[in-house]
Parts: C-alpha cells; sequence; structure tokens
C-alpha cells in the first residue's frame, strides 16, 4: 500500500487535527463542494464526509435534519463518488466516508470500498457496524488499499478494545459521549480518562468525535492525549441554519471553524 | 460474536459502539436468568394469573360451515390487554426488573406494544416511556389514552414517516443516553440480537399452547396455520413449535394498496439489507434508502421484518403472501358479524389470508388462525373509512 494520506496527516501533525465534517449533498452537490473547500481553506486537516441514511440511528436532530436535506436533494451513492472525485480534482486533503451499513451493503461491500478508493477516499466508517461485524468490511477496504476506521466508547470493555486496536485502521473514532451526536457545552465526566486509556492502547491515533464543538473541549482532549477531534454538529448546524440563505454559508462555515480551530489555540 | 446471533445469513447486531456493552450485558442475563427456576416461576405466575393464559382454541361453527372446513381461532384477543404483545412484555419486563433496571423504553404502532408495555411497567413498578409516531398516535388515539391512564409517558416522535420505523429510532437513540438505568422493551422479533431470539421466546407459549388443545380437541395436527406478520412476533411464537411438522405455515403481509401501489408487504416485496440492527428484508430504494411503508393496520406499516423471517422464507417453510387493506377491512367486518369477535386490523389479515386458502382445503382439514388481538382500537378508524356504508 502506498503511504496512506491518514497516517501522513497524523505523522507530520504540529497541534491536534481537525476532522471537519460535512453531510454530501447538504444542502446541495453544488454547495457541497464549495463547503469542502471553505473547511479545508479554514483549518480542516481531514474531511469527513458523511453519506446519508434514512434512518441514522446514531444522530442527534442536526444530523438527521442535514441528512434529510441533502437526500431531498437528490444525494445517492453514485453522486457521493462524484463529489469525492470532483473534491480530489483540486485538493489533496485526507477524507473519509462516514456512513451507516445498509448504504455499504446495497452496493456490495467490495464494490463500495473499490469505488471509495477509486474516487480518492483514503477511509470509511460504518456507524452500526462494530467490531464484530467488521470483517467483510476490514477485508474490502484491505483489497481496496484504504483504512476500515473503528469506533470504540467509555463501555467498550477490556476484551472489545483488545480486538478493535489490534484491527483499527486509520484511526480510532473514539465516541465520546454517550448518546448520540450533538453539540454539548461540557464533557462526560470519565472521557478524558479514556481517552488517555485507548491511547495507551492504540498503535494508530486516537480521535474523539461527538458532542465536540469549543476550543476548550479541544484543549481537555489534546491534553489527555487524543491526536485530533471530530466535529460535526457544530458545522453541520451552521450549514442548515443557512441553507435557504446561501450567500451567507460559506462565511458562516469560516466562523465556526475560526472559533474552533486547534491550530490557533497555540496562540492563546 | 456466537452463532446464536444470526438464522442464517440474517440477524446479527448492527449497532454503534455505544449499545454494544448493553446489548452484551441483555444476552448475559437472557442467557442465564430467563431459564432459570425463579424467573420461570414468576413467568407463569404472571400469565397465568395476571394475564389470562391459557388462551383458548375456539372452532368457529359459523366460519367452518362457510368455508368448508374446520377453522380454529388462537384467542389472543383474549389475553389482557387485548393483544399477544403482553406476553413479550411481561417477560422483558420481569428481566429488566431482575437486571436492576427501573426504566423502560418502548416503540410502538398500533399503540398494543405500549399498552403491553405500560401494563407490565405499573405492575411491576417500573417507569415507562413509549415512543409513538404522531401519525400513528393519530390514528390508535384509543391507546394513547389508555397508555396514559396506565401511568405511562407517550412521547411523540416527528421525524421520518412518524410511524413505527421511526419509533424504534427514537426508542434506540434514546437507549444510549441512559442505558444504566434503562432497557429498551422491544415488541416484536425485530432489532439487534439477543431480541429476535428473546422476544421469540416469550412469544412461544402461543405455539406450544395450540399445540396441546389441537392435539386434544382434533387428535392431529392442523393442516395449515396463518399469522399476520408486521415485525414478525405473533406468527413467530406461533409457528416456532410446529417447524419440524407437516403443517403448512403461512404469513400474512400487510399488502396496502396493493404491491403495485404503497405497501407494508417486507418479504413479498423487499430485498435483504441492514435496518434496526439486523440483516433482514426490508422494503428500500436501489442504494439502500428505507422506503416508507404503508398499511391500515398500524402494527403492519413497517418497512422490515424479524431476520428469522427472512430464513424461513428463503428456506421456504413459511409462505408468505400480501392481504390488501381492502381484503384486511372486508375480513373485520366477516369475523365480526360471522362469529361475533371483532379482530384487530393486524390479525384480520391472518383472516382474509385463511379464506382465500380456504379454496384448497378438505372438508376435515384444520386450520388454525392466530388471532393476535381484539379490534376495539380500530373501531374508530374503520368506521370512518366506512362512512355511511357501515
Ligand atoms: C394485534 C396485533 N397483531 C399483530 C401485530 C404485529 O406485530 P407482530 O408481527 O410482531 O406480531 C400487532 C402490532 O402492533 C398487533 O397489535
Amino acid at each position: 500500500m502506498t503511504a496512506s494520506r491518514i497516517a501522513d496527516a497524523f505523522q507530520a501533525r504540529e497541534h491536534p487535527l481537525l476532522v471537519a465534517c460535512t453531510v454530501a449533498g447538504d444542502p446541495d452537490y453544488e454547495a457541497s463542494l464549495g463547503i469542502v473547500r471553505e473547511l479545508v481553506a479554514s483549518g480542516g486537516d481531514i474531511i469527513e464526509l458523511v453519506m446519508p441514511f434514512s434512518d441514522p440511528v446514531a444522530d442527534g436532530p442536526v444530523m438527521q435534519q442535514a441528512a434529510a436535506r441533502a437526500l431531498s436533494s437528490g444525494m445517492n451513492t453514485d453522486r457521493l463518488f462524484c463529489l469525492i472525485r470532483d473534491i480530489r480534482s483540486e485538493m489533496d486533503v485526507p477524507l473519509i466516508i462516514l456512513t451507516y451499513a445498509n448504504i455499504v451493503f446495497q452496493r456490495g461491500i467490495s464494490r463500495f470500498y473499490r469505488d471509495a478508493a477509486a474516487a480518492g477516499a483514503d477511509g470509511v466508517a460504518v456507524a452500526d457496524v462494530p467490531v464484530e461485524e467488521a470483517g467483510p468490511f476490514r477485508a474490502a477496504a484491505a483489497a481496496a488499499g484504504i483504512d476500515h476506521i473503528l469506533f470504540a466508547s467509555q463501555t467498550t470493555s477490556e476484551e472489545r478494545l483488545s480486538s478493535i486496536t489490534e484491527q483499527a485502521g486509520g484511526f480510532i473514532y473514539l465516541v465520546a459521549a454517550m448518546g448520540v451526536t450533538g453539540v454539548r457545552e461540557e464533557i462526560d465526566p470519565g472521557i478524558l480518562s479514556c481517552v488517555k486509556e485507548v491511547k495507551r492502547r492504540s498503535g494508530v491515533p486516537v480521535v474523539p468525535g461527538f458532542g465536540i464543538s469549543t476550543s476548550g473541549q479541544i484543549r481537555a482532549y489534546a491534553a489527555a492525549g487524543a491526536d485530533g477531534v471530530i466535529v460535526g454538529s457544530a458545522i453541520v448546524g451552521e450549514i442548515g441554519g443557512h441553507a435557504g440563505d446561501r450567500e451567507n454559508l460559506l462565511p458562516a462555515v469560516r466562523r465556526v471553524m475560526n472559533r474552533i480551530r486547534p491550530d490557533a489555540l497555540r496562540e492563546d | 460474536m456466537n452463532d446464536s446471533s444470526r438464522f442464517g445469513p440474517y440477524g446479527g447486531r448492527f449497532v454503534p459502539e455505544t449499545l454494544m456493552a448493553a446489548l452484551e450485558e441483555l444476552e448475559e442475563a437472557y442467557r442465564t436468568i430467563v431459564p432459570s427456576e425463579p424467573f420461570q416461576r414468576e413467568m407463569s405466575f404472571y400469565l397465568r394469573e395476571y394475564a389470562g393464559r391459557e388462551t383458548p382454541l375456539t372452532f368457529c361453527r359459523n366460519m367452518s360451515d362457510d368455508l368448508g372446513c374446520r377453522v380454529y381461532l388462537k384467542r389472543e384477543d383474549l389475553l389482557h390487554s387485548g393483544a399477544h404483545k403482553l406476553n413479550n412484555a411481561l417477560g422483558q419486563a420481569l428481566l429488566a426488573r431482575s437486571m436492576g433496571k427501573t426504566r423502560i423504553i418502548a416503540e410502538t404502532g398500533a399503540g398494543q406494544h405500549g399498552v403491553a408495555s405500560a401494563i407490565a411497567g405499573a405492575v411491576l413498578g417500573l417507569n415507562v416511556e413509549v415512543f409513538m409516531g404522531t401519525e400513528d398516535m393519530a390514528r390508535q388515539a384509543l391507546n394513547v389514552a389508555r397508555m396514559r391512564m396506565l401511568g405511562a409517558r407517550v412521547v411523540p416522535v416527528k421525524s421520518g414517516s412518524r410511524t413505527l420505523k421511526d419509533a424504534i429510532n427514537e426508542a434506540l437513540r434514546d437507549w444510549v443516553t441512559r442505558l444504566s438505568e434503562t432497557h429498551y422493551l422491544i415488541g416484536s422479533v425485530v432489532g439487534p440480537h439477543p431480541f429476535p431470539a428473546m422476544v421469540r421466546d416469550f412469544q412461544t407459549v402461543i405455539g406450544e399452547e395450540t399445540r396441546r388443545q389441537i392435539l386434544e380437541k382434533e387428535g392431529s395436527l392442523p393442516d395449515a396455520i396463518v399469522a399476520c406478520v408486521g415485525g414478525g412476533s405473533n406468527a413467530l411464537g406461533m409457528f416456532v413449535p410446529f417447524l419440524s411438522d407437516e403443517v403448512l405455515l403461512y404469513g400474512a403481509e400487510a399488502g396496502g394498496e396493493g404491491l403495485e401501489g404503497n405497501h407494508g408487504a417486507t418479504l413479498c416485496a423487499g430485498r435483504p439489507g441492514v435496518l434496526h440492527g439486523a440483516y433482514t428484508y426490508l422494503l428500500q430504494d436501489a442504494f439502500g434508502q428505507i422506503l416508507e411503508s404503508h398499511s391500515v393496520s398500524a402494527g403492519l406499516d413497517y418497512p422490515g421484518v424479524g431476520p428469522e423471517h427472512s430464513l424461513l422464507k428463503d428456506c421456504g417453510r413459511v409462505l408468505y403472501r400480501a392481504v390488501t387493506d381492502a381484503e384486511a377491512i372486508d375480513s373485520f367486518l366477516y369475523l365480526s358479524r360471522k362469529e361475533g369477535i371483532i379482530p384487530a386490523l393486524e390479525s384480520a389479515h391472518a383472516v382474509a389470508l385463511a379464506r382465500k386458502l380456504a379454496v384448497y382445503q378438505q372438508k376435515n382439514d384444520i386450520l388454525v388462525i392466530n388471532l393476535s388481538g381484539r379490534g376495539d382500537k380500530d373501531v374508530a378508524q374503520v368506521a370512518s373509512l366506512m362512512g355511511s356504508s357501515l
């Protein structure tokens, strides 16, 4: 396998990486492309592109509404790969797809990973595929030469964490809140020691996500050893708030990125 | 994961990482507590003394004369609460209490499972919150009132199609946020392992009684058994004790407006995929987005089905047929007028399929219909659909 963009980005990092998330096709295809440009320009180190699913059980209202907007704008798996190809034609940013199992099953697991790799994606995370069900997904990722990203959480048992750290590709997506996606003011008690523990046991970078929206939270995760953070609903909520107000959409995305971007933290 | 999580290729545990610990805890409890003597003793006390088991297997003279074979109804409509759902609700609520949980959440479509959960929570001293789509709250208003009388909180679900599918999504989302005190009392043989196996086990009492009763009454097993299939719990509970017998098994799915229009006939017209934690037949588009189902009956209005049914379909052991809204309403009135029993609209689908199958039966053939529930909840809806023609 050629050196991966994801591994390179973590190796070269001088600050915790910001994984910036947006839903493909929200509010429509063209706008998505502009949003990804803006996310990269304003400090996003890795792009997490969500392929929406009609029944996203891991998601709170903000991401649910974004998925509904994207699906009603006509987003589908074919267009997802077109969008990634368009992004790749102008940007070298590491990019992962986050989706749900049925989207991958219906394309065919091997074909999904092959198409993802060919379009220029560097990894795939599937929100409702725990390590026990991940075998065929990992095999397809390996065959396509990209990463299959696994999740861990505070309630993950010792035993299961061992198999997750053994099999993880790219980085470990540490679910940092017991609940669904959505902005939270606080940090779950116990999550920082969980970051330390997973970090101690993992050979790949550890990146918390869920509920993160402030530079204070990011500072706390970084101090606990996190290699980056994933910011989703805070960005996607801004996109939703300006879906009908296109002129102010990209400035709003820039503002939220400026508020949270971790490399700016060093200047505090 | 052990093989018991799969039915052939179907089933499994496709859930977010945050739910895995809860499912492992539940599986452990299901394996160790449920088979234990004290649990079984409690369970049979509640089923017998409280819920009113066993339910009769009624020989229907008028229908038998009309259809030209020997027709029996398994009377789950006479169970406390008015539907089979209580068998499972009592089982899981007892288990939840043994696990030290204080709060129960449930989803409901027709409201029967919500009512059953509210009843089980009331009698066992557990707080109950029921997620219900606003579409279903409107068409099953009587059951919404019943749940509230019983002390349960009904949480309106406004996302997606605002029916059963979305109520399950919302219950799963709630469960992750309050795992330690909460048990998710799922209402059918759907969801991630161990739910499909556990709910089946709690409903198998239907088929076990039926087997004993028919052997007592007729001295032989039935020729055919018919049950309606939403998620599939009343059907599986009825079928399981007959799986290795020479008995034809039929599942009636929601044909809605017909298979060319809107419907809920997942096994007849769907394709395998993943929804609500399991790999199973689904109604979906070419890219895997779940389609909205339609049925006149809220309890069958679901674009998925229990994974064990997917296997039973593939291997041909159970035959699944679609029954339209119109046929179900016709049989709702038929059973009411022929036998003086108002069936649930869900169960009316089974009655309708049985009436079609009767053509193939001989005079002495025995046909058993699982009457999964009574129709009081549907009276207002059917009356308004019929308008002045009633
Ligand atoms: C009376 C009755 N029968 C059948 C069903 C369908 O569920 P299942 O297929 O799990 O038996 C319901 C669901 O609400 C119901 O209320």
